[in-house]
Parts: structure tokens; sequence; C-alpha cells
């Protein structure tokens, strides 16, 4: 009896967020998908609906050329390579400042430690937008960087800092370190220091014993923190909005244009599902390191 | 250091003299962890060839000991010489000394190969070389065929191997093993340890043992150091520390034992007189005690002998008590009697179950009379 009710109870507790992820995730999707079939139309809903009644039976009407224009027109192509590459960039640049950060986290003494994640969490208490807005402070011509290398007589005119590559660099960067950082903290924390005795024990040095030992060990926490800076950072749209170039937009600005300036919802919901599908690799890559990372641990 | 009362102690003299110089010389070696003490002015020479272990309890300072030599603690004090060298500012990577891990602390993303072949690596050898060493060692300890596994698909016994393997492989002329057998069972602990002293025979490696477990120290080791308080207590062969511990500390640290207060009767005499037993305990040396000096007699169980009747050699009441046995615990091979004596202290007793009848065994509430030879007891002042 007792069995039965954990059984029970066990489906219920995994059963709550099962059905919470098809309310709001499967059944929005599936209309996003369904609306990048249809074709546009100056009406409301604002596309055409996908079945026709035919002599009382439901026939598909499927549109494709949502799809087949989003590869005619270069604005997409290039705005779909573009926040690939921001993307990419930022993740390494994530993956560079946040590794060490994260080693020096897991080394601390316990007293230390707690306060240290407590200042890698701490800007999440602000807003996001806020943040942003404080880097154009930061970056614009006369803006607290600029002023202060003007002073110190390093350049004469202002640096154009904002409005550039570089600064959505550090709008993504500034942003999603944590979440780098943290997945990496929480594995190599977990770490046996025994391990690296042991490797000097064998002639080993401490820097050996790193790419050897701790490196190989903690690929599971550096996927898990590439994945969750890439998968947000291609489809970010306020950082390249605030603080990016106007002469090349990012996906997610595109989308967004796409759905209220030109109120084209078939075309922005198929951009949609092409940075889906771009990103269900990363996806399905995280899920196979995170179950290996299990099996290790058996 | 040793304030035992014993006249001769030939054996530990004679190490003394002839001894070549030490391959690992411990001088004055002190730890301090904040302001507590954990190794404690330690001197200590280790032989080449040796299996030496250390003995003790937990906190005893055994294992800091085996890190310093290791090279991952820095002494407070004192100074630690391998081979001759002062190992005072060399980092462990690059001492000539390996250790087995309590843990065993294999590297959990290679294989068994790739964990034995790490150490040879950085060593910058030849494949080929690196090769052959590692089909060689993991041959010595029969793991020919786990290669290609990662640790976590071995036994516990499988990776006691392979962390053994990891660490010869480099062949070092000084083996560090921190508790190299808790990790085992029973059975598998016993046939490790005789394994363990052949691979050693036929490598000639100098093995440095830390242990908790007596009975491992004793079967393992040529000699021993017993461990209290980051001090060394007692250094000597097992039957040396067995037989004739130092102090009470050693005497009730290593197997069991009967401890009696007594008062010396005369200086110059083997004379004990013992309130707490009930008699006069004679013990077939003199001691060079003042009259009157508190002492204490150590009596191992299995030296006293136990019988119903009361001999004619021990009319004089010397060496005999009578009492009443309390408790038999029946071990197989031995049963453990325990008499409360006149006194009424309880002494613990020792018998081998020689005959399978028991016909005549002695049974509980039976009074007895247990009696020892004067050779038996050993007198302690501390």
């Amino acid at each position: 009896m007792a069995q039965l009710d954990n059984r029970a109870g066990r489906r219920l507790v995994a059963g709550i967020p099962l059905f919470w992820l098809l309310l709001f995730f499967l059944i929005p999707f599936i209309i996003v998908l369904k609306i990048s079939f249809s074709e546009v139309r100056l009406a409301m809903p604002p596309f055409a609906p996908l079945f026709q009644w035919i002599q009382g039976w439901p026939r598909p009407k499927l549109h494709f050329g949502n799809y087949g224009f989003l590869f005619t027109d270069p604005l997409y192509i290039s705005s779909y390579l573009y926040s690939l590459k921001v993307a990419l960039v930022s993740t390494f640049c994530c993956l560079l400042i946040g590794y060490p950060m994260a080693y020096a986290i897991a080394h601390a003494s316990p007293t230390w430690r707690t306060v240290l994640l407590m200042m890698i969490v701490l800007p999440f208490w602000t807003s996001f937008l806020l943040r942003v807005y404080a880097w154009i402070g930061l970056l614009k011509n006369n803006g607290v960087i600029n002023n202060i290398l003007m002073y110190l007589g390093l350049i004469h005119e202002p640096l154009p800092l904002l409005q550039s590559d570089f600064a959505v660099y550090i709008g993504i960067v500034y942003s999603y370190l944590p979440f780098m950082i943290l997945p990496l903290y929480a594995n190599l924390e977990k770490h046996d220091n025994t391990l690296l005795e042991a490797a000097e024990d064998l002639g080993a040095t401490p820097m050996t014993a790193f790419f050897r030992i701790t490196l190989p060990q903690s690929v599971a926490g550096i996927v898990a923190g590439s994945l969750l800076v890439f998968i947000p950072a291609v489809g970010e749209y306020v950082v390249p909005s605030l603080l990016g170039r106007t002469d090349q937009l990012m996906i997610g600005r595109v989308l967004s244009d796409e759905f209220f300036e030109n109120r084209d919802w078939p075309v922005a919901s198929a951009v949609a599902i092409l940075i889906l599908l771009a990103l269900v690799i990363p996806i399905m890559l995280f899920q196979h390191f995170q179950r290996r990372e299990l099996e290790a641990q058996k | 250091m040793s304030a035992q009362l014993q006249v001769s102690a030939p054996a530990a003299a004679a190490h003394e003299q002839g001894a070549p110089a030490a391959f690992v010389r411990i001088e004055h070696v002190t730890k301090k962890f904040g302001d507590f003490p954990a190794v404690d002015d330690v001197s200590l020479d280790i032989q080449q060839g040796e299996i030496f272990c250390l003995l003790g309890g937990s906190g005893s300072g055994k294992t800091t000991l085996l890190r310093m030599l290791a090279g991952f603690e820095t002494p407070t004090g004192g100074k630690i010489f391998i081979d001759g060298q002062d190992m005072s500012t060399i980092p462990p990577y690059e001492r000539r000394i390996n250790m087995m891990f309590q843990s065993y602390a294999l590297f959990p993303h290679m294989t068994v190969e790739k964990n034995v072949a790490f150490g040879l690596e950085q060593e910058k050898l030849g494949k080929q070389e690196i090769r052959a060493r590692v089909a060689e060692i993991l041959e010595i300890v029969k793991m020919t065929a786990f290669t290609g596994r990662k640790p976590h698909q071995l036994s516990g016994g499988q990776r006691q191997r392979v962390a053994l393997a990891r660490a010869l492989v480099k062949r070092p002329k000084l083996l560090l093993l921190d508790e190299p057998l808790a990790a085992l069972d029973r059975k598998l602990r016993e046939h490790t340890q005789f394994e363990l002293i052949n691979i050693q025979k036929r490598l000639g490696v100098t093995f440095i043992v830390v242990t908790h477990d007596q009975e491992e120290a004793m079967t393992l080791s040529s000699r021993m150091g017993v461990m209290n308080h980051g001090k060394i207590a007692q250094v000597g062969t097992p039957a040396a520390i067995y037989e004739s511990p130092a102090t009470k500390f050693v005497a009730d640290f290593i197997g069991s034992v009967n401890m009696f207060e007594g008062r010396v009767i005369a200086e110059g005499s083997g004379r004990i007189d013992s309130q707490e037993l009930g008699c006069t305990v004679v013990v077939d040396r003199k001691l060079n005690c003042p009259s009157g000096a508190t002492v204490w007699t150590a009596v191992r169980p299995e030296k006293i002998n136990m019988s119903r009747s009361l001999g004619e050699e021990h009319a004089l009441r010397e060496n005999v008590v009578r009492g009443v046995v309390k408790e038999i615990a029946y071990m197989g091979d031995v049963s453990i009697y325990l008499v409360q004596i006149d006194s009424g202290k309880t002494v613990r007793v020792t018998l081998p179950n020689v005959m399978r009848d028991a016909e005549h065994r002695i049974t509980r509430d039976e009074t007895v009379y247990l009696s020892w030879h004067g050779s038996s007891p050993v007198v302690l002042t501390e």
C-alpha cells in the first residue's frame, strides 16, 4: 500500500513540471509552428487559417513561402550568422573570464566561498534592463570611460565605444557571466583534491595536473555553462538594441521587428522556428553531457 | 625516551650500534596546525629495504608525518633527509618518492592503463618504454586483464592494485602507503598483506606504511613506530613492541593487557607488592627502582595460567591470585575468560582451545587460580 502511494507520489512530482511544460511550452510552440506555415493576411488574426473545410473534411493548406523568403532576403541570413558569431564569441569570453573565477571560488575557504558566490548573484537583484542601461552611461561618447581616458590625456577624441560589436560583447558577457560561473563552480567544487596531490606525487607540475586532471573532469561544467550562455545569447534582444550597431541586427531584433513593425506573424514565426532549430543541436549536446556526468557519478 | 625498567634489551641495542646511514632520516620534525602540534619533535631513522609501519590512533599525527615525507605538508620545525638529501625545499613532483593514497585517488576519467602510465608520461619517456613498463607492473599486480577499464568499473581490491601499480611503476626508492588495506574486507586484507610483502621483497622498495590497524602493522612491518599525541612512543620490531612495551600506552594500545598498580618492595630485587592484585609479583629480573616506587605490572592475557587447584609451587602466594570466572567468550581458536579476582579487579585470560571435546573446560562461576611465570610481567613506570 505504502509502495503504491509512493509511486503515485513520485508520478505526481514528475507530473506537475511535465504538465507545466506541456501547457506553457509545447502548446505555444505548436501554435507558433502552425502560424509559420500560414499565409499573411491583413485581418485579425493577421494570418490565414491552416485548415480549410472542404465538403465537411478539414484540408490542410501548408504555406512554405515564409521559410523560402528567409533564404532569399540577405537580411535574415546575415542576422542569423551575426547572432551566431556574437553568441560564440561571447560564450568564449565568458568561459575565459568565468573559469578562473569559478576555480578561485571553489578553492576559497568556506566563508569566502559564500561571500564570493553572493557577489556573483547580487547583480540579479537589479533589473537586467537597468544594468544594460548603466553600460550606456559608461560607454557613450561623454560617458565615464571616455571622460576618464580624455582626462588622463590618453586620447583626444572620444572613442566610439557605444553602438559597436565591442559594446554588444561587453553587454552580453557582463549579463551572462553568472550563468557560466555557477555551473562551473558546481562542477569544480566537487573535485577531489587528493587527485591533484596524486598527480603531483607522480611527477606532474601543478600546471600539468590542472590540464590533465582538473580540466578534463570539468568538461561537463564547461558544456553546461557554455550552453547556458550561448542559447540565450543567440536570441538576445535587449543588449544589441541598446548597445549594438544599427547597421547589423541580431536575429532577436529581426524577429521582434517582423512581429511588431511589419505585423507579419507567419514570417516572424518562421524566424523563431529557425532559431529554435539552430539551438536544438547545442541543447541536445547539453543533455548528452549531462547524462554522461550523471552516469559517471554512479 | 624509554622508561622501561627491564635491565636487558639486547636486540634494540644491536640495532643502534652497527646500523648503516639511514635511508630516511627524520630529525626533530614538528608540524603545527595553528597552535596544535600534530607532529611533535619526532626523530626517526628508517633503513633501506625496510617495511616500516607508523601505527597510531586517529589524530596521533601518523598521516601528517607521512604527508610531510611526500611533500604535501611542510614541517614547522626540523628536517627530513631522504637518501642523504635535505627535502625541505623540494616540491612533491620532484621527489623520487611515491605515495599510495588511502582513497587510492585514481583518476576517474582515465583507464587503468592511462592511470598507471600517467607517472611515466611525466618523466617524458618514450611511448614504447611506457607501454612495456605499464604492462610489466600490471602483470606483477595481476591486473593485466583490466587495462581498458575505468576505475568505477573495478572492485575495491582491484582499485587497490591499480593504485599500487601506479605508484610502483615509477620505480621509487621509497613508497609511502596511507592505510593501504583499510578499504578492503577482512579476507581480502589478509591475502593482500602477504602479497604486499612479496612485492616489496621482489622490488626491494622501502615501504613506509601508515595504519591504525595493529594486526596489519604486525604482519607487514619489519619495524614499527607507535605514535601517540604527535610523538613516537616506541620504535622496534613487532615482537619487541608486543613483548617489551616501553610505556603503559604502548602496552595497552598493542594487543590486550592486564595492568596492575604496585609498589617496589626493595631496590634491586624483583619483588612488587600490588594491592590491586592482592599478591606479590615476583619478576625474574632486578628492578633498579627505589623501594616504594609506584610501578605498573603488565601481563598479557595469554601468558596467564588458569587452573582449578593451587599447585605446590604457588604455596608462597607469589605470582598467583584466586578469582571467579564471570564471562567466557568462545572465539574458536581461543577462549577469553574474564575472571574477577578477590581484590575485585577483573583479569582477562586467553586459553587456546587445544582439545575439541569440552568436558573439562572451565565454566562460568567456577573458582580458579591465576598464575604466571616470573618472565611474563613487564614492569612499567609511565
